[in-house]
């Protein structure tokens, strides 16, 4: 248990650590300066533009901007759709798999695009390693790079001076794939294969089981099937790309996805690293760092204040466990001997603070409350470290409130950046910030009145509401983590999902752009002394109530119906007896 | 149109570059330098796979180790179909699977006080957990050894092999591989 801390205390230095010089490095790369990678993949990068016959050079405003992005999200889906379709004809196949069934096609393809990585299939049973490599493992780094994208714009916006140019979507696409990702990605995947994560072509391997065993209808089972694939180059960007997409059904919980301490401590870091990097990155390219030291502080902030009760919760059991008689040992239920209760819920809160969606443990069977914060921070909007970019032009946009509604309270016109908030900035950071939220919520309520959200929970009591809740989070805040008992491979949830993530990536992508535009042609004015320096204790604090007071009254009425009841009711039977 | 183009032939080309020449780079650092983890890291014997030493098998004859509960379906350990049970913290059906389980432990050790891990009655999140804790192992080696008629030594020192601590005392938890275990105890000839 006090190593179980420890652990945590070294994860969070270690990320903060690592996050500064990476986030410089990230900074120097998408401003086109050359890196010490740049003699060894400078090539790729000028063949990438060249085979797509693109100009780096050219300067692109907000919509150019937007229209790049959407042509670029509806060609990757077509492709994507297409292939899991055909995958039956299509070449390594070693275990035959056949076409996936359209409707969780056309979710899995959303979701891969919009860096969701929802996954309503088994991937051991469904993918086959082309799928896995072409179709899925690409989203995994493109949907990454197009979130960097729009937070490098939003900060040029924020830095230009009445002009439009927002730099250039596939300069910065590419250069994030190039120079971020490859590089990172190749690293952790050999590292993770040195920890027992396969990367084969084989098939399906058959082994003997040293005793017999049983299936459901009482016959006798003597071979174990175990798969295998290409699984360490697909984990190494799912868990850097904030994707979290896995390769087998039970994500980095499954052994050889994950297989022991060291590849869990990696696979966590990689977690987080890019987006806090990239709040240094942020200061970077705005000229200013204590502007990105500060949103690194109160995303570090809000992840502590989340991930303390989280572990606490778990290392106190469950009442399910309780009422077995097993106190006093931790909520083991779900989560994996070899990491552990305390890693299991740094993952947990990580995954879900991050808008990566993997796991190493099953969320369904978390306690209550250690289900119920992992909930608020997808609700929260993704933005306590949130994915690869979006977290952070997310959090850019409470800042943006946070300044509007310090300035409504001393009535003066609020600035961010030396730009003035005006009510067109307004707007736009309204309709990012209200979205997903919205999304979640009437896509819960639809799912209800159709009739669709019964059939689909495992759990009774309001344990089966928090799966439907959680699940519908999920997809709107472009997570991907479930409560996986929840039946959501079917029809009406993969249709509905498809559009929910659809629209709240691409939906809130085009509000920040149209922010980004909007700002970029205003002029700088000095700071003067009704100016709110953005930089300060006083104002991470003013982020911080922000980011939780608009999280909290959009979702506390559902969340008391669902984690709360449950978390209450033992109480409320204790108290009643 | 233009950028619908070049958005064709954007994704095509980063689909060589991440999607083939990537997975093949790894593959190939792989083949090379760590091949028997990249293959899965396999138990081989005579030709034969018996398993791999990261996906655990299901157990419940009294002589050998026993590793946790499975939720995968329709056979527990169902390596083609990860699973957990998926049961939420309140759900009666867990409180019955639990104390089941406590159960048929105590019965096979013959031992109605015999004292519980909750480690060892809850099941992992993937259903495959190829490793118990060492003390849900301690509380098996009384059972395996009068079962096999070996000395309780001995089945210790079979789980202390299998023994393996957190890198660095941090990361991760000691754990007990149970197939390891159970395929060592086979060696010693003893019950079998």
């Amino acid at each position: 248990m006090t190593s179980g801390w420890a652990f945590i205390a070294l994860y969070v230095a270690v990320l903060i650590g690592a996050a500064i010089p990476l986030g410089r490095f990230i900074a120097r790369v998408l401003e086109g300066e050359r890196t010490v990678l740049h003699p060894v993949l400078g090539w790729l990068e000028r063949a990438l533009y060249r085979v797509s016959g693109v100009d780096p050079e050219a300067p692109m405003g907000w919509a150019a901007y937007a229209k790049t992005l959407l042509a670029l999200g509806v060609v990757s889906v077509a492709i994507v759709f297409a292939v899991l379709l055909l995958q039956g004809s299509l070449p390594l196949n070693p275990d035959q798999l056949p076409g996936v069934e359209w409707t969780s096609a056309l979710n899995t393809a959303v979701s891969f695009v919009t860096n969701t990585n929802w996954q309503g299939y088994a991937g051991e049973t469904t993918m086959s390693h082309f799928s896995q490599m072409v179709a899925l493992g690409v989203q995994n780094f493109v949907s990454a790079a197009v979130g960097i994208a729009v937070m490098a714009a939003l900060a040029r916006g924020l830095r230009q001076r009445q002009a439009d140019d927002l730099g250039n979507a596939w300069a910065d696409i590419v250069r994030g794939t190039v120079y971020v990702l490859l590089p990172l990605s190749l690293v952790l995947a050999v590292a993770l294969v040195a920890n027992g994560v396969p990367q084969t072509f084989s098939p399906t391997v058959e082994a003997r089981l040293l005793q017999p065993t049983q299936d459901a209808d009482g016959a006798e089972v003597t071979a174990q099937r175990i798969p295998l694939g290409p699984v360490a180059s697909q984990v190494a960007i799912k868990q850097l790309g904030t994707n979290g997409g896995g390769f087998y059904n039970t994500n980095s919980a499954h052994p050889l996805e994950n297989p022991n301490g060291v590849s869990n401590a990696l696979q966590c870091l990689a977690i987080l690293l890019i987006p806090a990097a990239l709040c240094v990155t942020f200061g970077e390219l705005v000229r200013d760092r204590r502007q990105g030291g500060a949103l690194l502080t109160a995303m570090a902030l809000l992840f502590v204040l989340f991930l303390v009760p989280t572990v606490v919760s778990e290392q106190a059991g469950s009442p399910a466990l309780a009422a077995a008689g097993l106190t006093g040992q931790g909520n083991w239920e779900g989560k994996e001997a070899r990491f552990g209760i305390e890693a299991s819920a740094l993952w947990a809160t990580a995954t879900t603070a991050a808008s990566n969606g993997s796991v190493n443990a099953m969320h369904d069977s978390l306690t209550p409350l250690g289900g119920f914060f992992p909930l608020v921070l997808m609700q929260l909007g993704e933005v306590v470290f949130g994915g690869v970019g979006s977290g952070l032009y997310g959090m850019i946009v409470f800042a943006v409130v946070a300044v509007f509604v310090a300035g409504l309270m001393v009535g003066r016109t609020p600035e961010y950046l030396g730009k003035k908030v005006e009510a067109f900035d307004m707007k736009m950071a309204s309709i990012a910030v209200l979205v997903p939220s919205a999304l979640a919520l009437v896509g819960l309520a639809v799912a209800i009145f159709a009739g669709q959200a019964r059939p689909s929970m495992s759990n009774p009591g309001a344990h089966g509401f928090s799966q439907l809740l959680y699940n519908y989070s999920s997809m709107a805040a472009n997570n991907g983590s479930a409560f996986a008992g929840f039946s959501a491979n079917v029809p009406f949830h993969n249709l509905s999902g498809a559009v929910i993530m659809g629209i709240a990536r691409y939906g809130v992508i085009v509000a920040i752009l149209a922010l980004a535009g909007s700002l970029a042609c205003k002029k700088v004015t000095p700071p003067g002394a009704g100016t709110l320096p953005t930089h300060t204790p006083l104002f991470v604090g003013l982020l911080c109530a922000v980011v939780l007071t608009i999280g909290a009254l959009t979702f506390v009425p559902a969340l008391a119906l669902g984690p709360l009841a449950e978390h209450f009711q033992p109480v409320a039977a204790e108290v009643a007896r | 149109m233009n950028t619908l183009l070049q958005s064709l032939r954007a994704t095509l080309a980063l689909t060589v570059v991440c999607g083939v020449l990537y997975p093949l780079t790894v593959m190939g650092v792989a083949q090379v330098a760590f091949p028997r983890q990249a293959a899965g890291s396999l138990i081989v014997t005579d030709g034969q796979a018996m398993g791999s030493e990261l996906v655990g098998q299901p157990f419940s004859d009294p002589r050998y180790l026993w590793g946790r509960p499975s939720g995968t379906s329709p056979s527990p350990y169902n390596a083609a179909a990860s699973s957990g049970r998926n049961l939420g913290p309140t759900n009666p059906a867990l409180t019955e699977a639990l104390a089941a389980q406590a159960t048929a432990l105590r019965e096979a050790a013959a031992d109605p006080a015999l004292p519980i891990p909750a480690l060892l009655v809850t099941a992992s999140g993937s259903g495959l957990d190829p490793h118990v804790s060492p003390e849900a192992a301690a509380v098996q080696v009384p059972r395996i050894a009068a079962a096999r008629g070996l000395d309780e030594g001995q089945v210790r020192e079979a789980v202390a092999r299998a023994t393996t601590p957190p890198a660095l005392g941090l990361l991760g938890e000691p754990v007990v591989n149970v197939l390891q275990v159970n395929l060592a105890l086979d060696a010693t000839g003893a019950g079998r």
